[in-house]
């Protein structure tokens, strides 16, 4: 636990105590965690456990579970492609794959810049507009292979912008 | 009472059952596996138990379904009794079946119900998931490739310590049980006391086995003694068909004696040791002024717990080492010395109750002068897995005695050392006669016994002294007393704490209970076996002539010939460790 800066072990312990009166904090706990530190490391999990009397292989399990939490730091964007029934027979696993070989990332990975993270994901319930991309929140409906290079180069460009602007 | 139907024929049950302990209650087996000790783990995972009942759509698990007024069960149509047996097949589709290598053959229950259902081979050809073998710690071995997702052994750790060292982690086909970050067992704050071994019901977890370096001691002519711990007695029988609770103390020396080892002895002397010197380090912390409340260290279950968790309260633990380490330092010294022997000559293996003990044994604080004193520590089940293969027919042995030689008397506070508030009860026979200059009577210090986890206190008067004591076994009841410490509220001078629950009759290297494998034992045996045990401790006890540690002559003898007197500077050297915090989740 020595990793962690008082500051965040503070953070960490003000949002376990967000949901003292909860029967079933976890969930709520670790998606706190998840939204405001980034992600949910094992010294993290320590304290949660600590906090709350659950064990850490039970938060581990809980973590590694929810492909919505996450082990290491995300990047700045989060592409979750859909890989669901109705999004894979439309194509979605071509989309990821083009993702993957521009980001030179695989699903899961972080890239190097810290800019962009890929996910796979099952069904996010967007089967009608099938295959569904979400980036950041923002939902590509009906993607297509040739979409994704101009997608990445719209928030390359965005960014550029916020540094010089 | 419920009325209910088995197999069209009418019964009365208790309301509240599940279909399983039902259909036992009316004298039907059904083959279950993941369900384990009255719910204690019922995450009805498995799908084994899977029955026809009315009322219910489509087939049920019956660890988890309970009766209803009126319900009709088959177990024995055709679609339960080929359900069943999918289900034990799909199990099998993911399990690596090299069972002829398994150590938990002849105890696993997975075979058990392969051979119950009469589940095919390959019947469902597919993938496997990936396979983890953590061999990194002294005590456990896990491997995945045998683990079938119970859920028991999460549970245990739980219910014993508090801990949940395993769980469940990742998703689908992919998940595994495992300490947090699939780490070993070695690099997390598991304490290595083997519970969650004894109720794993395939190989996946495993005590890590020794057999292999005594039979390379034996090969490189080693003079190789061996030691054996008094709870190993109360269970061994247990291997060969005796009933739960059959001490076999004559029949378990012949055994060793006939193994090869070149000296059979009983840790009880070491036992008695412990408590001439940890009595002693407890008058003299009463008397000047010392750490208190003192708290007993024989348990490395405990040890390992409180260096991980209770690092500020180590100067509370006795110095003394476990009574097999004082033992194993004897013989390398005094022993040595008397026969003229080299001790880097010397392999002493201890046959223990336990697999915490083969952690202990490796801990540089348990060295004298750079030589281990334990060689090699095996479980009640490995000595058993060494007599039968060495043809021994256990039950045709003779009842012969452990050899006499420096250290063949022992008492019997020895002997309760193997049971919950048996070290107390022994210590306060001596502490009780070295403050008051006679022998407390009646002998027997009752109001400490037990055999179950939870905590007991009682409170001794000596010379109108109160001596207040408390005694817990299991982590989860050991972190009450020492929470009190913590916030300075304990009001006691003396604490027994023993890693397992019911302490080591229910170690984690003593012979599996499981009731599915052991026809000819009741059917409460899982709530009667640790009862049964201690009563096998406390009745050798009964037997013996010389019932306190400090009327041991051969303890007498060592201490006038060679130790000088309890806490000596020669004692300290040998016989006692240190203790130091730890971090849990290291790497």
């Amino acid at each position: 636990m020595g990793g962690l800066q008082a500051a965040a072990v503070a953070q960490i312990k003000e949002i376990c105590g967000r949901y003292k009166d909860e029967k079933t904090p976890l969930m709520m706990i670790l998606s706190d965690i998840q939204n405001e530190y980034g992600y949910i490391p094992l010294e993290v999990q320590e304290i949660v456990s600590q906090e709350t009397g659950i064990s850490v292989a039970e938060i581990y399990g809980v973590v590694t579970f929810y492909s919505f939490f996450s082990l290491t730091p995300k990047g700045k964007y989060v592409i979750g492609c859909c890989l669901g029934t109705a999004c894979y027979v439309k194509g979605a696993q071509q989309v990821i794959d083009k993702f993957s070989e521009i980001l030179k990332i695989k699903p899961g990975q972080t890239s190097e810049d810290g800019m962009f993270t890929l996910d796979a994901l099952r069904c996010i319930g967007a089967c009608g507009i099938a295959p569904a991309v979400t980036i950041n929140g923002t939902v590509y409906p009906k993607m297509t292979v040739g979409q994704v290079p101009g997608i990445i180069k719209h928030y390359l460009d965005a960014e550029k912008e916020g540094a010089t602007a | 009472m419920l009325n209910i139907k088995i197999e069209g024929i009418p019964y009365q049950v208790e309301e509240g059952l599940t279909i399983l302990e039902a259909a036992k209650a009316c004298g039907y087996e059904i083959p279950s596996l993941c369900a384990f000790n009255h719910g204690e783990c019922n995450q009805g995972s498995c799908r084994v138990c899977l029955v026809e009942a009315t009322g219910a759509r489509g087939l049920v698990a019956s660890c988890v379904y309970p009766v209803a007024e009126g319900m009709e069960i088959r177990i024995s149509s055709p679609a339960a009794v080929e359900a069943r047996r999918r289900s034990v097949e799909l199990l099998l589709s993911n399990h690596n079946k090299n069972c002829q290598q398994c150590d938990k053959n002849g105890n696993c229950e997975l075979l058990h119900v392969a051979q119950l259902t009469g589940a095919r081979d390959d019947a469902f050809a597919g993938a496997h998931s990936e396979t983890f073998i953590d061999r990194l710690a002294p005590a456990l071995v896990r491997d995945t490739s045998k683990c079938i997702l119970c859920g028991r052994c999460v549970e245990r750790c739980k219910n014993a310590h508090g801990l949940g060292i395993l769980g469940f982690e990742n998703r689908g086909f992919n998940v595994i049980v495992s300490p947090a970050e699939n780490r070993s067992f070695a690099n997390s704050p598991c304490i290595q006391c083997g519970q969650c071994v004894n109720v794993c019901p395939t190989g996946a977890l495993m005590e890590h086995s020794e057999i292999d370096k005594i039979d390379a001691a034996f090969k490189a002519g080693k003079h190789v003694i061996a030691q054996a711990a008094p709870a190993v007695r109360a269970a061994l029988g247990e291997e060969f068909g005796y009933p739960i609770g059959t001490p076999v103390t004559g029949k378990m020396a012949a055994a060793m004696r006939r193994l090869g080892f070149e000296r059979v002895y009983d840790v009880n002397f070491g036992a008695d040791l412990t408590i001439m010197e940890e009595g002693t380090e407890l008058l003299h912390r009463l008397t000047e002024g010392g750490v208190l409340p003192m708290i007993t260290s024989c348990s490395p279950g405990w040890i390992n717990y409180a260096e991980y968790n209770y690092g500020d309260l180590l100067p509370h633990l006795s110095s003394c080492k476990s009574p097999h380490q004082m033992q194993g330092a004897i013989i390398k010294s005094y022993w040595a010395e008397q026969h003229g022997i080299d001790p880097k000559d010397i392999f002493v293996v201890s046959v223990m109750p336990c697999v915490a003990k083969k952690f202990e044994k490796e801990r540089e604080q348990e060295k004298v002068n750079g030589i281990p004193d334990v060689d090699a520590v095996i479980t009640t089940r490995e000595l058993a897995r060494m007599i039968k293969r060495s043809g021994i027919l256990f039950p045709r042995l003779p009842d012969e005695d452990w050899d006499a030689d420096i250290m063949g008397d022992y008492s019997g506070a020895g002997v309760i050392f193997g049971v919950t508030g048996g070290v107390m009860e022994a210590a306060l026979r001596t502490v009780y006669f070295k403050l008051t200059g006679k022998e407390h009577d009646p002998i027997e210090l009752t109001a400490v016994r037990g055999h179950e986890a939870g905590i007991r206190e009682a409170s001794i008067d000596i010379n109108g002294t109160t001596v207040n004591v408390a005694i817990a076994s299991g982590m989860k009841s050991a972190k009450v007393l020492l929470d009190e410490i913590r916030e300075g509220k304990s009001k006691y001078q003396f604490i027994e704490i023993m890693g397992c629950p019911g302490g080591c009759i229910n170690g984690g290297g003593q012979p599996y209970v499981r009731p599915a494998l052991l026809p000819n034992e009741p059917d409460d045996i899982l709530d009667t076996y640790k009862e049964k045990r201690a009563q096998a401790l406390y009745s050798e006890d009964e037997r013996q002539v010389v019932r306190q540690s400090h009327n041991n002559p051969q303890i007498i003898e060592l201490y006038e010939k060679y130790l000088g007197e309890p806490n000596s500077h020669k004692a300290h050297e040998l016989l006692h460790t240190s203790y130091a915090a730890r971090v849990g989740f290291n790497d």
